[in-house]
């Protein structure tokens, strides 16, 4: 067994466990210790396809900011203690019906183009001295094809922004 | 490792975070299964763009991160405006608009 399988498996098995500990936790602190579990698993499997950069960004970003906002908002949010009874829905057992179908809908249908992955060439073998940085490549796709996306996912950022202090503040003179 | 087996591996945290999203009450657990949603299609596009040896995967995931960063924000933004009004966070007891 090599490394790289046995690292893949690791980080699935972290990553499946802390997301199904996520979702049935009663409670939400719980949960959301068990998001940044399952979020390092992902940047662990980022790690191990080569993808340093979005690693390091997934790590920051998503663990470093995202969880922490959730924290924060718990914490605001005060939780009763009878708010812990129900965890679940009414429609729980339809929607892991439903679900079950549909995954072995999708498993039949990986199992089966499973051969039709096999597109074109190999992965190209790489000589010694002509490697870019994984950071370099993206910072090269990313400024100059990517532009547009950029700028705009920029402006998206200051649309969030301003959307989220408005939703969040306290207005003067309200009820 | 075969892409196939990435492939699992998203759908498998995409239905888990489906059920996230569909079965519990806590509405904060929903926003969290979202972006559980969200990670399975990252591992989805990193694992493509590994197997073809193409950076667009990456820098596709780059933006989805920054997507899923500024819907988390204005999620809960609305959380706590939703808070202000109703005090409390369970999904099925938001009802004002229900016929």
């Amino acid at each position: 067994m090599q490394l790289d399988s046995i690292l893949f498996y690791l980080f699935a098995v972290q990553i499946l466990f802390s997301a199904l500990m996520t979702i049935t936790r009663r409670n939400v602190v719980y949960s959301a210790i068990w998001l940044i579990s399952s979020l390092v698993g992902v940047a662990g499997i980022y790690l191990l396809q080569g993808a340093e950069f979005l690693a390091g960004v997934q790590v920051i970003v998503y663990i470093g900011a995202i969880t922490v906002l959730f924290l924060f908002v718990i914490m605001l949010v005060p939780v009763s203690e009878e708010a812990k009874l129900r965890r679940f829905s009414s429609q729980l057992w339809i929607v892991l019906a439903v679900v079950a179908a549909l995954t072995a809908e999708m498993a039949y249908f990986l199992v089966k183009g499973a051969d039709s992955f096999q597109m074109g060439e190999p992965k190209p073998t790489i000589e010694i001295g002509t490697l870019t940085t994984n950071s370099e490549q993206i910072g090269q796709v990313l400024f100059s094809e990517y532009l547009l996306p950029f700028e705009l996912a920029s402006i998206l950022l200051l649309v969030a922004m301003i959307g989220a202090v408005v939703m969040a503040k306290v207005r003067e003179g309200a009820e | 490792m075969p892409v196939t087996h990435y492939l699992v591996l998203s759908m498998a945290l995409l239905m888990i975070g489906t059920v996230g999203v569909l079965t519990r009450r806590n509405i904060i657990v929903v926003l969290m299964s979202i972006e559980l949603i969200l990670n399975a299609v990252n591992i989805n596009l990193v694992a493509f763009s590994d197997y073809l040896q193409n950076v667009n995967g990456q820098v596709f995931a780059i933006f989805v991160i920054t997507d899923a960063a500024a819907e988390a924000a204005v999620g809960l933004g609305i959380l706590i405006a939703l808070f202000r009004n109703k005090e409390t966070v369970h999904a099925d007891e938001i009802d004002i608009l229900r016929w």
